[in-house]
């Protein structure tokens, strides 16, 4: 009896130090990793490359890429190590199965595995672990904001070792800035989106002899026609978005402030040294009054807006008998639920946009968000996502500076869906919409950061959204208490 | 072991001795290794990540199970080389120090750390109550505690009457325990899950349109027999998580439905424990069933209507899925849990969010003590 014992003693004994033997074998590969590998391009590095050919040899590196653990991890140094990547696009959704198939080519031509994990209520999974200690290599962050905290905590490795020449040459000015925090580079931009456009039933707008508006007395003037006609309501807006209600207002906000006053208001607005309910913000609020909560404007009126989720706030129109709402301001990404698309897409997640039952371009197609006063010009509001990195590894350094280059968005781009912060990605490569899309940002007078993102969280993520939220409950009445709440909530 | 046995020679006291020092020893190394192991983030070689996880999620609870039953065996062992007074005397403690332990570790030390963060956690130069201070000027937090207020009001009280009346009824009908087992069944689903079925209750689809939810469906189907009648002009779909306040009462109603089938299987077994005598004879002397109710049933399981009440109370008082999933605290319908949450991971300020944690710890508090005393009045958890 008391023998059994110690044999079960010794077999727990036993387990763990077998455990303890495969950590062991773990630091023999750090080892192999440190080892000192020649810098310079090996010659059948090219060999290499020529085999990734469809992913357009023709700007592939020809020796360098000119970032020093890129050339080191296509000479196959690192061949074999891992890196955890997170991203919040959604499991199973066309964004993560496009992310994975950009990063094929990587793998394939440096032999280093990336382990992609897309994680439901990202932000917070993220947060909680970063705070536990199990941060990923690398991880996409939307939000400067976040990044500015992360980078506080001391969480983020600061990308000293970056060539930052040449990032600067070949980054769109806004977002190379905006990787930068305290003066130091943490993160790199890899995806933007343009949220400054309208979408428009293609056909249905020719029978009504109905034109794509280019200015906002036009655009006002089309919504009364189609009241005027009885086509039933110009604008399809909702903003229910599970714990995230109220963004959709917010980017009008945003996109009408960037055409009503200067850049520096926008911008003094985002950091509050003029007051979140600055005159200025509340003309914009008018502005924006004037189209959510007109008589016969938005369809459902203001109970559809609060009470739809986004993704199916444009589906009445695609109504059997024609559109019941004609305008959406949406980014790009809302072609995806159009009308049949979203369960055509559930099923068929590999079918190329030509093949959606309401395909971009033909059925929808879209016009930018019209100026408002000319001398503020044509700005752009703009999001994008960065990649920051938790833990310096020469591997997690290699792929990080591989996202910096236009192969890593090449896949994606041809998938569509995908704008690039990069200046040295060809414009051929881009298909419809973000041909148009890349043009609205060359042309752009200024380029605004979603403001919410930059703001504080308490009112970025917080009173502004749930601001919004009831201030459409109130049909747009109390303009002035609720940006008042919001201004009081602002931390500090 | 055998508490008879005596170590009479030295020679047997030094080898047990001896034994609990070597126990000792490789039982805590051991540990000390195991736990070494695990805390390192490491990827076992040769293995797929996934695979290398469950293996080291395997080790993980092979350590955990034999740990426990090594710690208890090197202290038993330590123990018996103790003279037999000593030991009969510590035993009970061994026995109850990983309990404790346990408790100590994943119970009072956060809350001791919740409380000290609530207070240390301020704008520098400010005070150690700036967090309360705060909180109890901030509108915000003042409507959170009002919803608090009213959740606590109407939830644990419909919960109790709903399921008082439910277990009265069904209490001597043929199909009892099949009635029963309907209104038990909720208790079996998540709060998300509850969330996200109720969803589509309160769906609501602009008027003219086919009504999903449930609950429009049935009210503008009624409305419409009544319009044809020409008694209504016209029927509307309501939003009901949106109008104010009636969002929070279509909220309290979820929370109602998930607890009516705990409050009516207390209360039913409850019923059925008083005492047939008591009835019998007030009914010999002319008692009405109503008399028999509301004078003999309710007073006799007075003890158990107090412990479903306070217990519903405690859930209603930490509720925060159930807002968080539906309305997300929007439009008024916000509690102290959702700011709480709010605080924590979306603003990321420790000292609010603590201070949110703080005041309902103390809001429950009081409802802990009257449940605990009751529960042991009922000799349940005596």
């Amino acid at each position: 009896m008391s023998n059994r014992k110690w044999l079960a003693l010794l077999l727990v004994l036993g387990l763990v130090l077998a455990a303890c033997g495969g950590d062991g074998g773990e630091s023999t590969t750090t080892e192999a990793d440190a080892a000192p590998g020649t810098t310079e391009a090996a010659p059948d590095e090219g060999t290499t490359t020529t085999e990734g050919g469809d992913t357009g040899t023709t700007t592939a590196p020809a020796d360098s890429t000119g970032y020093t653990e890129l050339d080191q991890a296509l000479a196959g140094e690192f061949e074999g190590t891992t890196v955890d990547v997170w991203a919040q696009w959604l499991p199973e959704s066309v964004e993560e199965a496009n992310f994975i198939a950009t990063l094929a080519p990587f793998t394939e031509q440096t032999g280093i595995e990336v382990n992609f994990q897309a994680t439901p209520d990202y932000e917070t999974a993220l947060q909680v672990a970063v705070d536990g200690g199990n941060a990923p290599d690398l991880a996409q962050i939307a939000q400067p904001g976040k990044m500015h905290q992360y980078a506080d905590a001391g969480a983020l490795v600061a990308l000293d070792f970056f060539n930052s020449e040449k990032l600067e040459a070949e980054m769109v000015p806004a977002f190379y800035d905006l990787g930068h925090y305290n003066d130091t580079l943490y993160g790199i931009y890899y995806k933007s989106d343009v949220k400054s456009i309208v979408w428009y039933p293609v056909q249905a707008f020719a029978d009504n002899g109905y034109e794509a508006p280019t200015t906002w007395d036009e655009l006002v003037a089309l919504s009364d026609q189609i009241v005027a006609d009885g086509n039933g309501n110009p604008w399809c807006i909702s903003i229910e978005s599970q714990e995230a209600d109220g963004w959709v207002a917010t980017d009008w906000m945003e996109d009408i402030l960037l055409r009503t006053a200067p850049e520096e208001i926008y911008n003094q607005w985002i950091t509050h040294e003029i007051p979140f309910n600055h005159p200025e913000v509340l003309e914009a609020a008018d502005y924006m009054s004037d189209i959510w909560f007109a008589e016969d404007y938005a369809y459902g009126g203001n109970t559809y807006i609060n009470a739809t989720w986004i993704g199916e706030t444009q589906d009445p129109m695609f109504a059997e008998g024609g559109p019941q709402c004609w305008m959406q301001k949406q980014a790009a990404w809302i072609g995806g639920f159009w009308g049949e698309n979203r369960d055509f897409i559930a099923e068929n997640p590999e079918a190329p946009q030509s093949e959606w039952p309401n395909v971009p371009g033909e059925d929808v197609d879209f016009f930018y968000f019209p100026m408002i006063e000319e001398e503020f010009g044509t700005p752009v509001l703009g999001a994008a996502d960065m990649f920051v990195m938790f833990e310096d590894r020469p591997e997690v350094r290699a792929l990080l500076e591989w996202l910096a280059t236009p192969e890593a968005a090449e896949g994606w781009i041809a998938a569509g869906g995908f704008l690039s912060p990069l200046n040295t990605v060809p414009a051929e490569w881009y298909t419809y919409p973000n041909d148009g899309l890349s043009e609205m940002v060359l042309n752009a007078t200024t380029v605004g950061f979603d403001a919410s993102d930059l703001m504080p969280a308490e009112v970025g993520v917080g009173s502004f959204w749930s601001g919004m939220v009831d201030w459409v409950a109130a049909n747009g009445d109390g303009t002035e208490e609720v940006f008042q709440s919001i201004e009081d909530s602002w931390p500090g | 072991m055998n508490r008879a046995v005596q170590a009479t020679t030295s020679n047997e006291r030094w080898a047990s001795i001896t034994r609990a020092v070597v126990v000792s020893v490789i039982t805590v190394a051991a540990l000390w290794l195991g736990l070494q192991f695990l805390s390192q983030d490491t990827v076992l070689e040769g293995l797929p990540p996934n695979a290398s996880k469950l293996v080291q999620a395997l080790i993980a609870i092979v350590l955990g199970v034999a740990g426990i039953w090594a710690l208890f065996y090197a202290g038993n062992t330590m123990l018996e080389s103790f003279p037999a007074k000593v030991r009969d005397a510590l035993r009970p403690y061994l026995f109850v120090l990983p309990a404790v332990a346990v408790v100590g570790l994943y119970l009072i030390y956060p809350t001791v750390g919740t409380i000290v963060t609530s207070v240390t956690d301020v704008p520098e130069g400010e005070s150690f109550f700036y967090n309360y201070a705060d909180a109890f000027t901030d509108p915000e937090v003042l409507l959170n505690l009002r919803n608090n207020t009213i959740w606590l009001l109407i939830a644990p009280a419909a919960s109790v009457f709903i399921g008082l009346g439910f277990a009265a009824l069904v209490d001597r009908i043929r199909l009892e325990s099949l009635a029963k087992s309907f209104v038990f069944m909720p208790l079996a689903i998540s709060f998300v899950g509850a969330a996200v079925i109720w969803q589509f209750v309160y769906a609501w689809k602009p008027p003219g349109q086919p009504q999903i939810g449930t609950l429009n469906a049935f009210w503008v189907g009624a409305g419409e027999i009544l319009v044809g009648m020409g008694i209504l002009t016209e029927i509307e779909p309501i939003p009901w998580l949106q109008v104010i306040p009636v969002n929070t009462l279509a909220l309290i109603a979820i929370m109602v439905w998930l607890q009516v089938g705990f409050a009516m299987v207390v209360l039913s077994a409850a019923i059925k424990g008083v005492p047939t005598e008591m009835t019998e004879a007030a009914r010999i002397d002319g008692a009405s069933e109503r008399q028999i109710f509301f004078k003999i049933t309710i007073p006799s399981i007075r003890g158990a209507l107090l412990v479903v009440y306070t217990t519903i109370a405690i859930a209603v008082l930490k509720v925060f899925d159930l807002i968080y999933v539906t309305t997300g605290g929007n439009l008024d319908t916000s509690v102290v849990a959702v700011r709480m949450y709010q605080e924590m991971f979306r603003f990321r300020n420790f000292g609010a969010a603590t201070t949110m944690a703080v005041i309902l710890l103390v809001a429950v508090i009081p409802i802990m003590i009257i449940n605990i005393r009751s529960l042991r009045r009922q000799g349940i958890g005596a």
